[in-house]
């Protein structure tokens, strides 16, 4: 256990270096003129002009050579100093807060609503292969898996917003908001792990195992909930430790398009107005974030798998 | 758990879920918008906070785009428009209950003209306090528009108490009909109305300003009620819109028109012939219905038909003949060849033009007048790129041709524009570049240091027409904002010169 969560601080550490740094250069190398795009996200387009990329340069000092201002970054996030936006001139920790905040109450309930929808219908589907609600499933997880999240979010609005009008469009400040963005992830998430949790139950089912467990005596539901279900969740949450890169990419477009201020609508507006220390603050929360879900992943499957405390 | 126990589990959960409904309406205007205020510096969102009418300016536009009196009652100046006198209104309160006076007059606008701002900032070498109610300006040069200047968002008149440290923003205290209760950049601004405003306080109670950063969000939420006015609504919007009875969707011309900017001083495009030719293959009208779905959007002039006299209504159409384009690049010495591009000493007539990406249409647009340049044999290679892209490439030379939407209304006297575009081979970032005309030259001078009588107008027609012939910009559309808002708000009008949302005049449809 402790060897997990010793080798989890050191990728985390790994990763906050590696994030920023990357996130560093790859700033420097996307074309056109740093102060510029900056002065755009502070002042807006009708008022970008080269007075105010000129002011925007002296503000920020941004002519230094680029080693000393990574050097200074670097030096800074040690120290635990994030910096402030160059285009908001708040500080980014304050920034990250506000948008963490949101975003986790969007990604929490997203996991936890896709974990309520992909186990109980894989595990059905996989008990029942090749029967109709299996294909059913199939199709509506392609159909679903198919589209981009953002024309998922679209058809959600149009059904619960508009026809049946009972979550507002876009928004936020109260929990009805948050209903059709999270819905919209977890379903995107579900489609592909209710067919994993099916593979998985499935497989299950038809091994030798079961199979014995039924003979030993042990009625169908008895066996099912005894040595189905525990080797189902351990795959299932797993794979749901990885799917969270897909919820991170379905973030920014669920988020702008329900205008929900969470941290992947900052992290898009930080590319484009190239606020560094935003990008890096953002990049960094994301990589941690990542961390500190796989761990909590890790140790579910510590206490959920006996073999792996075995192993230890 | 069984499975079926599962699923009727997961049942009766999501119904519980979805018996939330939306809470009842309220008293509060409901607004979104594209915009997003980052800070609370009018000199980055001072555009939302004055819409928004938390702050105002001494100087004041009217529909037509004249000068009418804000914070500040009258102004004159000295006969060579050197120093400008402003008397500021009497009684006015800042919402932290202090009273406006030419000292706070006089901080504010020291620390807006420190910053950039959409309008030359040095031009004032000199604030003084006549009088606790009088300020006076000294300019480094006469500037027939410098009292427009003082209605752009920038200089709004704040209380000192808004200014911190290093006259950093601290607080936001204006002296509009509503003051800020709750900021969250970039995407929420609440206000309230203030019961001391000068004329009485509002008639709506309080204001809720949500981002929202698609059109189509926009469009759903005010169908559905959740919002009761959106702005900028893209034109399929618009269409589904016009449908819903229980929302109004209103359209008005504003001062921004949809132009191609032209390096003049390239090779290619220094001929007047060929930026004729390039002017006379876009089809304006099949952009207006096609694109646009606005009739009557086609532009045939710089300035629209919301910009007062500085509008010529009498000109006909500027001409789409694609036969008339094909004979003047001809003249201009560049013949076509099989490929169906034009070539002069073994150079083909190929162009490149920059256009951003937060304002939908213009990528549109931009693919439109490839397809029609490339019929007169010219090829065109669109870039899409971020805004900073046009200042950028006419400083450092490199614009061949951009697509832009060119924003009149920041300095309402279409002369201060000119004044700064239009006197030099320099032009403006968001200009002419390259370009030189004596006789334009020469009249924005005129009219600059000229009093508006007979001769002013003709000049103006003179200069309108002009433009018209040597096409240092081609003109493409005329600005349309579309509107929307819901049924129960009443006495909306949308302020083409978009400095002001005018709650103060809404009110809510009485049960």
């Amino acid at each position: 256990m402790l060897k997990i969560l010793l080798s989890r601080l050191g990728q985390c550490l790994l990763m906050a270096w590696s994030v920023g740094t990357l996130t560093f250069i790859l700033t420097r190398l996307l074309p056109g003129d740093m102060a510029y795009k900056i002065a755009t996200g502070r002042y807006g387009d009708d008022a970008v002009s080269t007075a105010a990329a000129n002011a925007v340069n002296a503000e920020l000092g941004l002519d230094r050579p680029a080693f000393q201002q990574y050097l200074v970054w670097l030096g800074d996030l040690i120290t635990g100093d994030l910096g402030t936006s160059l285009v908001t001139g708040a500080p980014v920790v304050h920034e990250l807060q506000n948008q963490m905040s949101f975003t986790l109450v969007l990604a929490s309930r997203a996991i936890l609503a896709a974990a309520l929808i992909a186990f109980p219908v894989g595990l059905l589907c996989g008990a029942k292969a090749e029967t109709v609600p299996d294909r059913a499933s199939l199709i509506t997880s392609t159909f679903i898996r198919s589209q981009p999240v953002f024309c998922l979010g679209l058809l959600l609005i149009f059904i619960f917003a508009m026809e049946l009008n009972w979550f507002p469009v876009a928004g936020f400040g109260s929990a009805e908001y948050a209903v059709l963005p999270v819905l919209t992830l977890a379903l995107s998430l579900a489609a592909v792990s209710n067919r994993v949790v099916r593979n998985s139950t499935r497989q299950a089912v038809n091994s030798a195992y079961f199979h014995f467990a039924r003979i030993k005596g042990l009625s169908y539901a008895q066996a099912f909930t005894r040595h189905v279900i525990p080797n189902v969740i351990v795959p299932g949450l797993a794979f749901m430790g990885i799917q969270l890169i897909g919820l991170i990419e379905g973030v920014i477009m669920v988020e702008s398009l329900f205008a929900w201020p969470g941290i992947g609508h900052g992290l898009s507006h930080a590319v484009f107005a190239r606020d560094i220390p935003m990008l890096q603050g953002t990049a960094l929360v994301m990589g941690m974030l990542f961390v500190a879900i796989n761990t909590l992943v890790d140790i579910s499957q510590h206490y959920l798998d006996p073999r792996t405390r075995l192993d230890n | 758990m069984t499975a079926p126990r599962q699923i009727i589990f997961l049942f009766l959960l999501s119904s519980l879920i979805l018996a939330c409904t939306p809470a009842p309406k309220d008293t509060t205007l409901h607004i979104s918008g594209p915009f997003e205020p980052v800070n609370l510096d009018p000199a980055s969102a001072g555009y939302m906070f004055t819409r928004m009418q938390i702050i105002e300016t001494l100087v004041d536009v009217d529909n037509d785009g004249n000068l009418i009196p804000g914070l500040a009652t009258s102004w004159k100046s000295n006969a060579d428009l050197t120093r400008w006198t402003f008397h500021l209104r009497p009684g006015v309160t800042f919402h932290d209950g202090t009273m406006m006076d030419a000292e706070s007059v006089r901080k504010s606008l020291a620390v807006a003209l420190g910053k950039p701002a959409p309008f030359p900032v040095d031009i004032v070498t000199n604030i003084e306090i006549v009088d606790p109610l009088t300020v006076s300006f000294t300019l480094k040069a006469p500037y027939r528009p410098f009292p427009s200047l003082l209605s752009n968002y920038t200089t709004a008149i704040l209380s000192p108490a808004s200014f911190g440290k290093f006259n950093r923003m601290k607080a936001l205290i204006g002296t509009g009909p509503y003051e800020i209760t709750d900021f969250i950049p970039p995407h929420n601004i609440k206000a309230k109305r203030f019961e001391k405003y000068r004329n009485g306080p509002a008639t709506i109670e309080s204001v809720d300003y949500v981002t929202g950063h698609r059109s189509e969000t926009r469009a759903l939420m005010v169908r559905t009620g959740q919002a009761d006015i959106v702005f900028n609504l893209d034109p399929p919007a618009t269409e589904m819109l016009k449908q819903d009875p229980d929302v109004n969707v209103h359209t008005r011309f504003i001062p921004r028109t949809t132009l191609v900017k032209l390096n003049s001083g390239n090779e290619k495009l220094s001929d007047v012939r060929v930026r004729q030719a390039l002017s006379l293959a876009i089809d304006r009208q099949a952009i207006a219905e096609g694109i646009l779905h606005v009739k009557g959007a086609e532009a045939n002039q710089l300035f629209g038909p919301s910009m007062g006299t500085w509008h010529d209504a009498s000109l006909p159409p500027l001409a789409t003949n694609i036969e008339e384009a094909k004979t003047l690049l001809d003249e201009a010495g560049w013949k076509l060849r099989d490929d169906g591009i034009r070539y002069r000493d073994g150079k083909p007539l190929s162009l490149s033009m920059i256009t951003y990406a937060n304002r939908p249409e213009l990528i549109t647009i931009a693919t439109a007048i490839q397809a029609q340049w490339r019929e007169a044999g010219v090829e065109l290679a669109v870039h899409m790129e971020n805004a900073s892209a046009i200042p950028s490439g006419h400083s450092d030379g490199t614009l061949e041709t951009a697509l832009l939407a060119r924003n009149f209304a920041n300095i309402p006297d279409p002369l201060g524009i000119l004044l700064a575009d239009f006197t030099s081979v320099e032009g403006g970032e968001w200009g002419p570049m390259n370009w030189s005309n004596e006789r334009v030259f020469s009249i924005v001078n005129q009219l600059a240091s000229g009093k508006p009588d007979d001769n002013y107008y003709v000049l103006q027609k003179e200069l309108i027409s002009t433009l018209n012939e040597d096409m240092p910009l081609i003109p493409v559309a005329f600005y349309v904002q579309q509107s929307a808002t819901s049924s129960r708000v009443r006495n909306f009008s949308f302020d083409p010169y978009e400095r002001s949302f005018r709650i103060d005049q809404m009110r809510f449809q009485s049960k």
